[in-house]
């Protein structure tokens, strides 16, 4: 990344609001947070069951697991976006201590776009095919800073100059099928930190787009994060962007999360098996042509629920028989927290154990 | 995992290239419109509806006589109705009057009936619509159980009892048919209302706390109009069958000095065997402007959906 320009990408701190100073706990606390989806007729489906994290200004978290763990469940709870029937949300969701379950529909309204603000997985279908890129982009900006329709213009061709896409002024008459996937993101991103968020939520945002481009969304992530201070909660399933970009990870399994731990000691010792084997699972670059790709066995069909045992128990390779009677606990061992009967050793022995593995 | 790259785009050549070579100009209506044109049944379609319009409107100029002009007084009589010749190119009716001017003047007459009775009939159909459509639940609910009443009769006999209610009048005929486009605007906006309210780009509006009525009128709404001017089309074509259809049964305008298509192929009936001709015209422009406003209709639909484009 290129230090020199980082100029151009000041989007500066968020302004000084009032009544912020006296607050000095995380920006975003999510506490024992459950949803679940309620159906007549069906048995409720518990998405997201007792998940607790906290993030600082200017963090990074990663919120990891495979497609149905409950991670974009988690962030739409979150930014308050749950469809108001069918689901339930328990727990607690505080945005600089204010609680946000349970706040009215305006004012969280208020919030999101303005305090908070959720970049989707999905360019394509997350720009509207008939309103111009510039209403959208200055749609945020005149909601919540009132601003003209020219000032917020003005502003809306800075962002979209800050987050990389030419020829802004051009671009803001643009429909969105004029612009490529990477330049639709970018446009998306623009919008979600028009009004300098202090919180960041990105749903797998380079999941639809190719390596390239998702390299550098990734960057310019990367860099707002820095520069602005602004807290991320990153959702992805690719291990790579966790590397590449968080400072603390949770591991969710169906629902619940199973491992918590800065990103060195969980890819350096992973201690849950279901992280060890997401970690396993990577093809490595210098394994012999042929070798054999490590998949985890079975697929997240095969859970017990969590009332009955440990929900990865059928595929765990480790599994005792404590695994299928009763659920762990999730527990802080050593710098990380894992919820496991049987957890990976820690370093040290993790070597010695997988070459015994392989 | 990242390789060090230049973060503006603007420094990045092969960035600008592909820009360059992103598709040029036009929203998605010109895209439409480019896809229509290549669309032979829409250039048929489109060439009868200007027809139709051009002759509904400059039909004083077109007809060689006024539609209540008798030149046929004397030679006429109930059993010698001449048919086509070169001096009345479609022959003349049973009281002596140029069918030719009448057809013409008759289209006056439909295009009218068409676009207010589609007027009063879509805007009442996407007003429910819109209701059911932005706010679900209960609403919707009740929207919905109306809409469903309306339907349940047939149309043709729901036009009738409308205008058999309200009188014999060309307003009654208009309103009777407009009322019965209404069930049908409605579904059709609430259920694509319904389905683009589930989009992700208004979940997106909604997560950067965009109001909702914004959200529903900016985003949902445009995205939801495309089969509604679709149906607008295609309403247009059965209200002049109705409109015929509610004449020959003899629910028309009060005044038979004023030739309208339906009521000529009524008083026609009498006169089948004598004077074939005169349920020939008339029955060919209905057909003639409803198949146009169909074609286009049609046409319209799919350069509209998305399922079609290449």
């Amino acid at each position: 990344m290129g230090t020199g320009r980082s100029e151009e990408l000041d989007l500066g701190q968020a302004p000084g609001r009032p009544g912020r100073a006296a607050y000095d706990g995380p920006l975003l606390a999510v506490d024992d947070l459950s949803v679940t989806f309620t159906r007549r007729g069906r048995r409720d489906v518990r998405a997201v069951d007792g998940v607790s994290f906290a993030i600082r200004p200017g963090e990074t978290v990663g919120l990891v697991g495979e497609s149905g763990s409950g991670k974009s469940v988690t962030a739409l709870a979150v930014m308050g976006l749950l469809p108001g029937r069918g689901v339930r949300v328990g727990g607690s969701v505080r945005l600089e201590g204010e609680e946000l379950l349970g706040a009215s529909d305006d004012r969280l309204r208020d919030l999101r776009g303005r305090e908070m603000a959720m970049v989707f997985q999905d360019p394509m279908t997350s720009l509207n095919p008939v309103v111009s890129i510039g209403v959208q982009v200055t749609e945020v900006l005149r909601r919540h800073r009132d601003m003209t329709r020219e000032q917020a213009s003005v502003e809306a061709a800075s962002l979209l100059r800050r987050v990389g896409i030419p020829d802004p002024v051009r671009r803001l008459k643009d429909y969105p099928h004029q612009l490529s996937g990477g330049m639709r993101q970018r446009a998306l991103i623009a919008s979600a930190l028009a009004c300098r968020p202090r919180l960041l939520i990105c749903d797998e945002p380079t999941t639809a787009l190719d390596v390239t481009i998702q390299a550098q969304i990734l960057d310019l992530l990367r860099q707002l994060v820095r520069e602005s201070g602004t807290a991320l909660l990153m959702i992805t399933h690719d291990l790579g962007v966790v590397a590449g970009l968080c400072d603390t990870v949770h591991v969710m399994y169906s629902g619940r999360v199973v491992e918590s731990a800065p990103r060195r000691p969980l890819f350096g010792s992973p201690r849950h098996p279901y992280t060890g084997g997401l970690l396993a699972s990577i093809p490595r670059l210098d394994a012999p042509r042929g070798a054999p790709l490590h998949p985890i066995q079975g697929s997240p069909n095969d859970t017990i629920p969590w009332e009955s045992g440990c929900a990865f128990a059928p595929r765990c390779e480790d599994r005792v028989d404590a695994c299928t009677t009763s659920a762990p606990a999730l527990e802080v061992r050593g710098n990380a927290s894992v919820r496991c009967w049987n957890p990976l050793p820690p370093p040290g022995r993790t070597a010695a154990v997988q070459e015994v593995r392989a | 995992m990242t390789a060090p790259h230049e973060l503006g785009a603007a420094a990045d050549p092969r960035t600008a290239m592909v820009l360059a070579g992103a598709e040029e100009g036009g929203s998605l209506g010109r895209d439409a419109w480019r896809r229509l044109r290549r669309d032979p049944a829409a250039v048929v379609g489109f060439l009868l509806v200007v027809l139709f319009v051009a002759v509904a409107v400059l039909a004083p100029w077109l007809a060689p006589y006024s539609p209540t002009d008798t030149p046929g007084q004397g030679t006429v009589t109930p059993t010698n109705i001449p048919g086509p010749s070169a001096e009345h190119w479609m022959g003349l009716d049973n009281l002596g009057r140029d069918e030719l001017s009448r057809v013409l003047y008759g289209a006056r007459q439909s295009l009218i009936i068409g676009v207010v009775s589609l007027l009063l009939g879509a805007s009442a159909g996407i007003l429910l619509g819109l209701l059911a459509g932005a706010f679900g639940g209960w609403v919707d609910n009740i929207v919905m159980r109306v809409v469903d009443m309306m339907l349940a009769v047939p149309q043709l006999l729901f036009a009738i009892a409308v205008a058999a209610m309200l009188g014999q009048s060309l307003t009654s005929v208009m309103i009777a048919i407009g009322v019965t486009n209404v069930p049908v605007f409605a579904r059709i906006l609430r259920g694509s209302m319904l389905a683009q309210r589930g989009s992700d780009y208004a979940l997106a509006a909604t997560s950067l706390g965009v109001r909702r009525r914004f959200v529903v009128l900016r985003h949902v709404l445009p995205n939801s109009l495309s089969p509604v001017i679709v149906q607008g089309t295609l309403a247009l074509a059965t209200a002049i069958i109705d409109a015929a259809g509610l004449a020959f049964l003899g629910l028309s305008g009060s005044d038979p000095a004023v030739p309208e298509w339906g009521r000529m192929l009524s008083e026609t009936q009498r006169f089948l065997a004598s004077a074939f001709h005169l349920a020939v015209f008339p029955g060919l422009a209905i057909v003639v402007a409803a198949l146009g406003f169909t074609l286009l209709g049609e046409s319209l639909r799919e350069a509209l959906d998305p399922k079609y484009r290449r």
